[in-house]
């Protein structure tokens, strides 16, 4: 093989030389397609979803619900992005501060086979298909109340739950060790060592995992569907009702056959990635070292 | 009482008086309890949540499974809400072969097209761009993950679509109606097909596979690239000679963790794929559903009888074949590169 004569005559052989570099210049070239073809799909997926949500988008749509009948054009999708901020407020709420505690066990506490499982099965669950978790959530908690918007929030909540683990995980390891040393030599408590020394060295990065973490609730769909339901009427405010979000007026806006209503879905579609886009940024201002894909 | 030898021994020795409190130790402090058993109590939801979603899933489908039999399910591939009936237990109208047919279907095309774009985006990532725009350059490949699911959907249906059609039609004219292969090839293409979901989940599971590759690479050793490059090898061959050979498990655990998130994607699935229920279609470029899909279309309007159990069956057979991937994957990249 061409690749280990390269000592001897190689150097001298300038057309075995001269075929080599063609032979990597031509597979560094489809390397680079490879990036190109990726960004270039992002960009067109941008720039079409811009293009067809700026037709629709206005000051009316975020502050107007939708009409009644789907063919009419106008109205907004306010009641959705109200609901879609409540619902993923509250899933937040609850998964932030049990998944800053989960990686508090993990990195202070937990020792052995125990913390290797769970630390396992945190990983898998963030693998798990989230319209499962939506049924999951219907099976526990719908199949009794209804649906409600807290069953939606109670779903993403699962979603959230193993990102903000793992992210803060990640931030806790990186707390040198001998700042924990220094803590415990002056006297502290270890839960004080943990909620005054580790947490305030890592919290840029666990407030970047947890910013990636509401921008992945915002944009989910599916478990939504078996648990919140949708509610495109009328604007509500109680998470204990049917509610709808922006991500499931546009799934339903998105399948009529109607061209208001899909121009409705677009303004919507916009304004999703915009809110995504935003998290997103502010995750990255925070925090460079934390990577920013949910693998 | 004395003070133990490991507690400020030094001290009591050279004579200073050393303040009782410092002494005072065993009783450990409640708060400190309290707080040590809660974050282990948080630790513990991860298997709790795990273990709940087998068992409720298996609890919601029992009625549907206690009826047509457990395996009855996975053995026909005739999909028929319409005619069930709670006396008749055979045939099983609720047969999901062809929605895990279409699962696998669309999960393989997307991981063929996705797996080589992602290993070459993380290849220039990480070797062959300068150095001043790899950042950027992995910011954008992870933007791609941004991008809610619904809108690829609905971007899917108006601008993937019309884009690939042409390509198809061209495909199913040349391919179709070569023998043995020409039917996975068969028109006539309407646009929402097994291909366009495929095509769909690629540029969805692109970005975490490449994320992970990115991580596998990054951690080849600088000396062995540098003696490479010393030897006289080109770029290419500094890749294959150096970076490639120790990456190979962790590519295979990215790319099963790719492959996870595909079989469970839903929305974008849902809108492009086109539900058709009714039976396996051999052509790519035919309309189906795949595990997920059905579970999110059918859903709320299950009225027939065992309609929304047998989606729960759906929904338990979908969870166990992504906990098998998941933990494969996992176990497999666990050895290359701490993810």
């Amino acid at each position: 093989m061409t690749q280990l004569a390269l000592g001897t005559p190689g150097l001298r052989n300038r057309p075995a030389l001269r075929r080599r570099r063609a032979k990597s210049a031509l597979l560094v070239g489809l390397l680079i397609a490879a990036v190109v073809v990726a960004v270039g799909v992002l960009a067109w997926v941008l720039i079409y979803v811009a293009i067809q949500g700026a037709g629709a988008l206005n000051l009316g749509f975020l502050t107007n619900t939708p009409p009644g009948n789907p063919s009419a054009p106008g109205g907004g999708f306010y009641n959705g992005i109200v609901g879609s901020l409540i619902i993923v407020g509250i899933a937040a709420a609850i998964a932030i501060p049990l998944g800053i505690g989960a990686a508090i066990y993990l990195v202070e506490y937990g020792r052995g086979r125990l913390s290797s499982t769970i630390r396992f099965f945190n990983d898998v669950l963030i693998g798990i298909p989230t319209i499962v978790t939506g049924a999951f959530i219907y099976a526990i908690w719908v199949t009794r109340f209804g649906f409600s918007g807290f069953a939606g929030s109670l779903a993403l909540a699962i979603v959230m739950l193993p990102l903000v683990t793992r992210t803060t995980e990640e931030m806790l390891r990186l707390v040198p060790n001998e700042l924990r040393e220094g803590s415990l030599a002056l006297g502290a408590t270890r839960s004080q060592t943990v909620m005054r020394v580790c947490i305030p060295t890592a919290l840029p990065g666990i407030i970047t995992g947890a910013m990636l973490a509401i921008a992945r609730a915002m944009g989910e769909t599916a478990p939504l569907l078996l648990t919140t339901l949708g509610n495109d009427l009328f604007i509500e405010y109680n998470p204990a009702k049917r509610m709808s979000t922006l991500s499931l007026q546009i799934f339903d806006n998105a399948v009529t056959g109607f061209q208001e209503a899909q121009a409705r879905a677009w303004a919507g579609a916009l304004t999703l990635i915009a809110i995504v886009l935003i998290f997103t940024f502010a995750a990255r201002f925070f925090g460079r070292r934390v990577r920013t894909s949910n693998a | 009482m004395p003070p133990p030898a490991h507690v400020g021994g030094g001290i009591a020795a050279s004579g200073a008086r050393v303040p009782p409190i410092l002494l005072k130790r065993g009783r450990p402090r409640i708060a400190d309890r309290i707080f040590g058993a809660s974050v282990s109590m948080m630790g513990g939801i991860v298997l709790v949540v795990i273990a709940g979603m087998v068992v409720f899933l298996v609890l919601e489908g029992l009625s549907a499974m206690q009826h047509y039999g457990f395996f009855s399910f996975i053995t026909s591939s005739r999909w028929t809400p319409s005619t069930a009936s709670p006396d008749v237990s055979h045939p099983n109208p609720y047969g999901i072969l062809q929605f895990i047919y279409g699962t696998m279907l669309t999960s393989i095309i997307g991981m063929i097209i996705a797996v080589p774009l992602a290993v070459g985006a993380a290849l220039v990532i990480t070797e062959v761009a300068p150095q001043r725009i790899k950042g950027p350059l992995s910011a954008l490949v992870d933007l791609l993950a941004a991008v809610p699911s619904v809108v690829y959907g609905f971007w899917g249906v108006f601008a993937l679509i019309p884009a690939i059609k042409p390509v198809v039609n061209f495909l199913t004219t040349t391919l179709g109606p070569v023998p043995v292969i020409g039917v996975a090839f068969q028109g006539p293409f309407f646009g929402y097909s097994y291909f366009t979901a495929g095509l769909v989940l690629a540029i969805m599971v692109l970005p975490i596979i490449a994320a992970v590759c990115r991580e596998v690479f990054r951690s080849t050793p600088r000396n062995e690239k540098e003696a490479a490059l010393a030897l006289g090898a080109t770029r290419w061959e500094t890749i294959r000679i150096a970076v490639l050979p120790r990456a190979r498990s962790g590519i295979v655990g990215a790319s099963l963790l790719g492959l996870g998130r595909a079989l469970g994607e839903t929305i974008a699935v849902t809108m492009v794929i086109g539900n058709a229920v009714l039976h396996i279609n051999p052509s790519i470029f035919a309309q189906g559903a795949t595990m997920s899909s059905v579970i999110a279309n059918e859903f709320t309007e299950a009225t027939e009888p065992f309609h929304l159990s047998a989606l729960f069956v759906v929904g338990f057979w979908l969870l166990i074949v992504a906990l098998v991937v998941n933990i494969l994957a996992r176990l497999i990249a666990r050895r290359g590169v701490a993810l």
